[in-house]
């Protein structure tokens, strides 16, 4: 907790800092030597003209020699001195500001090295709490034992009883059957739930708290629709914890802004008519703007006007930004499907693609997709360029036409059979695909 | 000898795995799948040995062993408390409640019949 630290103390560790006598100091300052004792005691308080004085004597900001709370630098230090070891030599506390007034570069680079580690501490503490007390982690660990826990009594039950009636070894090898698909459907939520960012306070990095941020405001900022500040939101955002989320946060804001100043939310209201789900390319088609752009307007959509989800990647194929739909995942650390059309459009940048998809599953949901790339080159045409992809999505409408390509979200949690993209096998579903490669 | 064993348990597969291997080694059992009305049905089956889980719909396999502990009928019964919580607190946990024995899913059916056989001597 911060100290209060008398404008006196100051001016004499400051004094004695620049190795000034008392008397010469009074004189500068207009005052007698008594009288400055007085103050350096802190039994006279002096008032602003007089500090002013006193700090054009001393060489000092009149602000850094007024009564206050000690500084934040100070109270960093304070907490450095606190949270170290118990040693016989402690950090001589009363002393912070002398120190920082004789060192400010080591003094500075202390409070640094203790502020990092304090937001350590935070990190492992809420790393800590997501594995303790996550209830999804939780039910999915108990929902694996118990199956496991009927896998392994049934198990030992028909290996060990062949005289058994022909209609229990039925009914024990259903239960094995169901029970074996419970151990998959559980592990891969168990993967799922790893892969995905936990909420509000439980996200772990910088992209990732930006990113429930957005989430937490249903990736529609109708601040910045209105003509806000980004800086100001993001500056006025309490769920943004770090200067680093800060950072993430602003850069997914400044480009909102500038989105939303290119296409207004009204004007592409007009554009989508009636039709909440019309055609993507068509309606950047209509308003003749780039297709990027569009989409990312789309899914900004406030949810009860229209309901899109977005990714887009760059161009090692990394997922920068991520707004899901039910029955459409995005994986937050792995690779994401190979066979979504976000990639196609990367290897023919400026070719919009367009594919209707099927999400495998038990009961396979589909969707409508729009995907384009585009390449920048922001340091001039003889420098490398910068390429992004974004690929739109809707639930579909209409009946099923029977071509739909199956994705998945990422292979260990895909159950598409015979994936001939498929990297590696899915959680609990056996496959013989990756052993092809 | 063999006796009689109620087995509390919810989910149907480790019931009828437990109820098929336990009925082979000579005990009569019956089942009841569910936290809320487990006394009840203690009282109604009076058996020799009881086989708890812990997460049971309505109500925690340890608030019913803390109730049986409290009971001057039941207070005596041997109860082998099953748990998918590990090792640690969970047996913690069931030893304060007054578990007789603990044992952790998933388990193998031997030990099962090994300590419900030793909690059934005199």
């Amino acid at each position: 907790m911060a100290r209060i630290v008398h404008s006196g103390t100051r001016v004499r560790d400051r004094r004695q800092l620049l190795g000034l006598k008392q008397a010469d100091v009074a004189r500068a300052a207009g005052i007698s030597p008594a009288y400055l004792n007085l103050i350096e005691h802190n039994r006279r308080a002096p008032g602003q003209a007089l500090l002013v004085r006193l700090a054009e004597a001393l060489q000092a900001d009149p602000q850094a020699l007024a009564d206050g709370r000690e500084s934040t630098l100070a109270g960093a230090l304070r907490n450095a001195a606190a949270a170290g070891p118990d040693r016989a030599v402690a950090p001589e506390t009363g002393r912070i500001e002398e120190f920082i007034l004789r060192f400010p570069g080591w003094a500075a680079r202390l409070a640094w090295g203790e502020a990092g580690r304090a937001e350590q501490g935070r990190l492992i503490a809420r790393l800590s709490d997501r594995l303790a007390q996550d209830p999804q982690l939780s039910a999915s660990l108990h929902e694996i034992l118990s199956a496991v826990t009927g896998l392994r009594a049934t198990g030992e039950i028909l290996a060990g009883a062949q005289d058994m009636p022909a209609d229990l070894a039925v009914r024990f090898l259903s239960n094995l059957g169901a029970d074996a698909r419970r151990v998959a459907g559980a592990a891969q939520a168990l993967v799922t739930w790893l892969d995905t960012p936990p909420e509000g306070a439980g996200a772990v990095s910088p992209q990732e708290e930006a990113a429930a941020w957005l989430s937490a405001r249903g990736f529609h900022l109708a601040d910045l629709e209105a003509g806000g500040d980004p800086d100001a939101l993001v500056a006025r955002s309490a769920d943004l914890t770090t200067d680093a989320s800060r950072a993430a946060a602003l850069q997914i804001a400044r480009r909102y802004r500038a989105d939303a100043q290119a296409l207004p939310m009204q004007r592409l209201a007009d554009a989508l008519g009636g039709d909440a789900q019309r055609d993507a390319l068509r309606i950047a088609g209509a308003l003749g703007l780039p297709p990027g752009l569009v989409f990312r307007r789309l899914a900004a959509m406030p949810s009860d006007r229209a309901t899109y989800g977005i990714a887009t990647c760059d161009a090692s194929g990394a997922l920068t930004f991520r707004r899901p739909l039910p029955g459409f995942a995005m994986p937050q650390f792995a690779s994401a499907c190979p066979l979504w059309p976000l990639y196609d459009a990367m290897l023919r940048s400026g070719v919009p693609v367009t594919a209707d998809l099927a999400v495998a599953g038990p009961v396979p949901l589909r969707f409508r997709a729009w995907a384009v790339a585009e390449t920048h080159w922001p340091q001039g045409y003889d420098r490398p360029g910068v390429s992004e992809a974004a690929m739109l999505i809707a639930p579909a409408t209409g009946p099923a036409g029977g071509a739909e390509r199956v994705v998945g979200a990422f292979c260990r949690v895909c159950t598409a059979a015979d994936c001939p993209a498929r990297r590696e096998p899915a959680i609990g579903v056996a496959t013989g695909a990756v052993d092809a490669f | 000898m063999a006796g009689r064993i109620l087995l509390i348990e919810d989910e149907a597969n480790i019931a009828m795995a437990l109820d098929f291997i336990l009925t082979r080694d000579g005990w009569t059992v019956s089942t009841h799948d569910e936290g809320t009305g487990a006394i009840a049905a203690i009282r109604r089956s009076r058996p020799d040995v009881l086989v708890l889980d812990v997460m049971l719909p309505g109500r925690s396999g340890y608030d019913i062993l803390s109730d049986i502990r409290a009971a001057t009928d039941l207070h005596d019964l041997p109860v082998l408390v099953l748990s998918a919580a590990g090792q640690g607190r969970a047996r913690e946990a069931a030893e304060r409640a007054g578990a007789s024995r603990f044992l952790t899913k998933p388990f193998a059916n031997a030990d099962v019949l090994a300590l419900v056989r030793e909690l059934a001597r005199p």
